[in-house]
């Protein structure tokens, strides 16, 4: 059994339904919320067809381009997306370990901080 | 409709006003925001925390002597449960077919005897640090049917393990509890899994977001009517600021609010304060059961996500 299944887009490639097996929601929701942000994208859903089965139907109908090429484009900008958020991630880790370790510094040498970190409530 | 050029603008869009910011953070918990995604993305990272980042537990016990009062079953389960210190991406998965080997499996023994010395009876609970990691393989011994484990060398080699070597995570969980002269002889053998299949495979005693509570005061509150208000709260989310002579009411630390609608209680409250949700700040909170560290388990999550990305675009290829 394919994994991922196009369906009805054989007489019309603007308009499918994608079957993708061993997924849920996880992945459906946040593939649909990309699938929106896309301008080309009228139409886009997706549902879990039975709970017992781990498979998503996502249904994408587009202004003119082929559906597949639009949700090619949108797990590249979900994995663009996640990329980012990675980064921006270690790079606070790696801001508040190094602010620790001042902080540790400076109360081992015995001089009080002002201010307890400098993570910055907005 | 413009074709693909908005496209780009949106993940420029999306990449600065992204912001993560660490409060707290230490070898078991964090607690960070993330500003800037949306609800389906923070949703994704949950579930993929609880579920989807693997995690080494006891799958097989192997029991040679059990004369305690806890059956077979019952312990075999506790020690799934147990939470193993051991770092998962050293190890591949393994089927059922396949056999057992170094680098898909962890082997412990626990070989306690409640024994009576005079007045004291010694090994009356059977405790999590009891049980002894085997780095060279099952010690079980072999017949002619089945072979438990077939090492190819050592695990105490193994690149990236601790220095102390493989243990439960926490030495002081009582397993089982002994009288003198019962005895409990077993071998545990720990595979790779995730928690969608069983929750003793899930990395975190609990990964949960909220969002930042959004508190406004539709009309200037002062005087007595504020100092009322900032009393009501439980968690001090009002303050009293003084402009001029006048006593005003502020939102000062909106972070703390539970949402418990005290200070829209009473008349005419719900007129003069609004509470809602900032809809694209997250405050996550991670709690690990000490395999992997907080942070990495996050960063893990992210690399999962975009797996499964991946792997449905070579599928549409």
């Amino acid at each position: 059994m394919a994994a991922t299944m196009e369906l009805g887009s054989e007489t019309d490639p603007r308009n499918a339904t994608f079957s993708i097996s061993d997924e849920d929601h996880t992945l459906g929701n946040s593939l649909r919320f990309v699938l929106n942000k896309d301008p080309r994208v009228a139409f886009c859903g997706y549902s879990v067809p039975h709970p017992s089965e781990t498979r998503i139907n996502v249904r994408v109908q587009t202004t003119g381009v082929p559906a597949r090429d639009v949700l090619k484009d949108a797990l590249n900008d979900l994995m663009a997306m996640n990329q980012h958020v990675s980064t921006t991630f270690n790079r606070a880790v790696e801001t508040f370990k190094a602010n620790q370790g001042v902080n540790e510094l400076s109360m081992k040498s015995g001089v009080t901080s002002q201010h307890s970190g400098s993570v910055k409530k907005p | 409709m413009a074709y693909g050029v908005d496209n780009s603008l949106r993940i420029e869009d999306f990449c600065k006003n992204l912001r993560v910011e660490i409060i707290s953070m230490n070898e078991e918990d964090i607690e960070f925001d993330i500003v800037g995604i949306d609800a389906a993305i923070a949703n994704a990272f949950r579930r993929i925390l609880i579920a989807e980042v693997p995690t080494m537990a006891i799958e097989k016990v192997y029991i040679a002597n059990n004369t305690s009062v806890i059956q077979d079953e019952v312990l075999a389960h506790r020690l799934g449960l147990l939470p193993i210190k051991a770092d998962p991406r050293l190890f591949d998965y393994k089927s059922e077919e396949e056999n057992a080997n170094e680098k898909n499996t962890i082997v412990f023994k626990i070989d306690v005897v409640c024994t009576r010395k005079g007045e004291r009876v010694l090994n009356s609970s059977v405790t999590s640090d009891q049980m002894k990691w085997l780095p060279e393989g099952s010690e079980m011994p072999f017949n002619t049917m089945t072979k438990f484990t077939s090492f190819g060398s050592s695990q105490k080699n193994l690149p990236g393990l601790p220095a102390e070597g493989i243990s439960c995570q926490y030495p002081d969980i009582i397993v089982a509890k002994l009288r003198p002269g019962q005895a409990i002889e077993l071998e545990g053998h720990a595979i790779k899994g995730s928690g969608n299949i069983h929750a003793k495979w899930s990395p975190v005693a609990t990964a949960r977001y909220r969002m930042l509570p959004e508190v406004n005061l539709m009309e200037d509150i002062q005087g007595k009517l504020a100092e009322e208000l900032v009393q009501k709260c439980p968690t001090g989310v009002f303050d009293i600021e003084d402009v001029g002579t006048v006593k005003k009411a502020i939102v000062a630390r909106p972070r703390n609010c539970t949402l418990c609608r005290e200070c829209v209680r009473g008349t005419d409250w719900d007129k003069r304060v609004q509470l809602t949700r900032v809809k694209d700040h997250f405050i996550f909170t991670i709690e690990s059961t000490g395999a992997l560290r907080p942070e990495v388990l996050f960063t893990e999550a992210i690399k999962i996500l975009n797996e499964k990305c991946h792997r449905i675009i070579t599928e549409l290829s």
